[in-house]
């Protein structure tokens, strides 16, 4: 173990959802890998998206929408309960700046998303052949995907004050942006009014660009996916580092 | 040298609730400071804007000498918070929460250090136990322990004994002069009053966001307190009397600056015709203290 205020909180982080790893880390693989066997059954042999079969499709959506997922409810629910239980104090009265804190919780979060992923994808590799055309791809979209809903879980976290609060946050947006970003189905594949409403949707981008890693084909440039990513991880870090340097709801 | 702490023209406002108001406050290095007050007077207001949990709508803070706010950093690693609320993390044992708690103040290799609070705490046996599965008053030292793992000069603690058996409190305190004797600035804020009493060598009063009281325990009980004769006749106790001491179910009390009055009272009461059935004497306390200061007087009318 290292000795600082970012690496301890690091530290403390990863730890803390790797003691629940059934939890955290067991349960979304298996529902990710319950999403093949259902979708794989039923449209398999049916649909090919960019000629690629839909299970071998299908692999990387899921992959990406675990990241995401795991990112966003690694900084929410730890945050949540450290303001609920009142055992955030351990971590606001050391001299840990808002910087630090900003980064062990986003950097946790990566990494949980990074680890549930690569279950996901040890899990669901050997249903289809995959390729890795342009593997960078694929580590830039997780790595940034990852980042961006690690940092909305922060400004999640420190809003709600309530689980419940947590779960609408949850439920009604986190879920609708995951499922609506073409992890399922190519937006190619939509009418035209839909096809326009997905591409307002920035997971559909990281997803499409995550995708792109693995068959080298995408429903939009990986450059433009990049740049519209890039973009919201710079206006959420923004915003979430102007939450903290404030205390908002955490340093009353 | 700098003041311990040092709270100048501090206030707060939540709302509607003026929680500080102009607080002016020094404890100096080595003391052991109390700070009273009933229930939201601000005591735990003041002690989480020391901490930087709460930031004060004006005045300045500093833990010797260093800006709470401007100089964050060397404020807060100068300083020990033990919470008022029993909080714990479920997910690590009592060594991994000590240790990561130690890792945020940048001390590695403090297992020694974590080791002689254990011991000093009794928790030794407990080390490796999760959180969830110990006592309330087992967490409680767990706080303690987590406040004293960066090893800081200047040791606040609110309330710290609320709820918690007399073997914890003999531990506690035993621990904690321990540590006022080897320099450590001690602040307490405590509703048992005794307590503060027998600790405490200055205090300082609150009361709705203010300063009420401030001075050596042994000035407060001199000045608002005083020595008393409690005592039960068969008869009608003298006018005189009456008027200068107070009945409550059968006793009276009668207040007295010096041992050489008492003769001249019991002198006044058997002239009365009164024979005594019980007599004891009162002396100074701080709960008298407290009371006579939070009903409103101050320090200038009992002078």
């Amino acid at each position: 173990m290292r000795y600082g205020g970012f690496s301890t909180l690091l530290y403390k982080e990863v730890l803390r959802f790797w003691k629940v790893g059934s939890q955290t880390v067991g349960a979304p693989v298996l529902t990710a890998l319950l999403y093949l066997l259902i979708f794989s059954h039923v449209l398999e042999g049916h649909v090919k998206v960019h000629g690629v079969i839909y299970t071998a499709f299908l692999i990387p959506g899921l992959v990406m929408m675990s990241v995401l997922q795991n990112a966003f409810a690694n900084s929410s629910s730890s945050l949540i309960q450290s303001k609920v239980t009142g055992n955030i104090v351990f971590v606001l009265l050391p001299p840990i700046s808002y910087l630090e804190f900003f980064a062990a919780y986003v950097l946790a979060s990566v990494v949980r998303g990074l680890v549930v992923g690569t279950g996901v994808l040890f899990a669901t590799f050997w249903f289809a052949p995959l390729t890795f055309a342009e593997p960078w791809w694929i580590l830039v979209f997780a790595l940034m995907g990852g980042a961006i809903l690690g940092s909305l879980g922060v400004i999640a976290g420190i809003w709600a004050d309530k689980f419940d609060q947590l779960a609408a946050f949850q439920n009604f947006l986190i879920m609708p942006l995951t499922f609506l970003s073409g992890v399922f189905y190519s937006i190619n594949s939509l009418p035209p009014f839909w096809q326009q409403v997905s591409h307002w949707n920035p997971v559909f981008y990281m997803i499409d660009g995550f995708r792109h890693g693995f068959f080298g084909v995408s429903d939009a440039s990986p450059w433009l996916s990049l740049a519209v990513v890039g973009t919201c991880l710079a206006v959420l870090t923004t915003l979430t580092l102007n939450l903290l340097k404030r205390g908002y709801k955490l340093r009353a | 040298m700098s003041a311990a702490i040092r709270i100048q023209q501090v206030s707060k406002r939540f709302g509607n609730v003026q929680a500080l108001d102009g607080i002016d406050l020094e404890v100096q290095r080595g003391e052991f400071f109390g700070l009273l007050g009933p229930n939201g007077a601000g005591k735990t207001t003041l002690i989480s804007a020391l901490a930087g949990l709460v930031r004060a709508d004006a005045g300045n803070l500093s833990v010797m000498g260093h800006d709470v706010q401007s100089d964050y950093r060397a404020a807060r690693r100068l300083l020990g918070v033990v919470p008022q609320e029993l909080v714990f993390d479920p997910f690590f044992t009592v060594r991994e929460s000590l240790k990561i708690q130690s890792g945020y103040f940048g001390m590695g290799d403090n297992d020694r250090w974590i080791d002689e609070i254990l011991e000093n705490l009794g928790l030794t046996s407990k080390a490796n136990a999760n959180m969830r599965m110990l006592s309330g008053g087992m967490k409680r030292r767990v706080l303690v322990a987590q406040a004293l793992v960066h090893r800081p000069p200047v040791i606040v603690l609110d309330e710290p004994t609320a709820g918690v058996d007399v073997e914890l409190r003999q531990t506690l305190w035993h621990f904690i002069r321990r540590l006022n004797e080897a320099g450590h600035t001690i602040v307490l804020t405590t509703h048992y009053l005794e307590e503060a009493e027998n600790l405490c060598t200055r205090i300082a009063m609150l009361k709705a966001g203010r300063v009420v009281a401030l001075d050596t325990t042994a000035n407060l009980l001199r000045r608002f307190s005083v020595h008393s004769l409690r005592l039960r006749t068969d008869g009608v106790m003298p006018e005189e009397l009456t008027r200068q001491g107070a009945e409550n179910g059968g006793w009276w009390s009668l207040p007295f600056d010096g041992f050489d009055e008492v003769e001249p009272l019991l002198a006044k009461i058997r002239a009365a015709g009164c024979s005594l059935k019980d007599l004891e004497i009162g002396k100074p306390d701080l709960e008298e203290v407290f009371v006579r200061v939070m009903q409103g007087q101050s320090q200038g009318q009992l002078n």
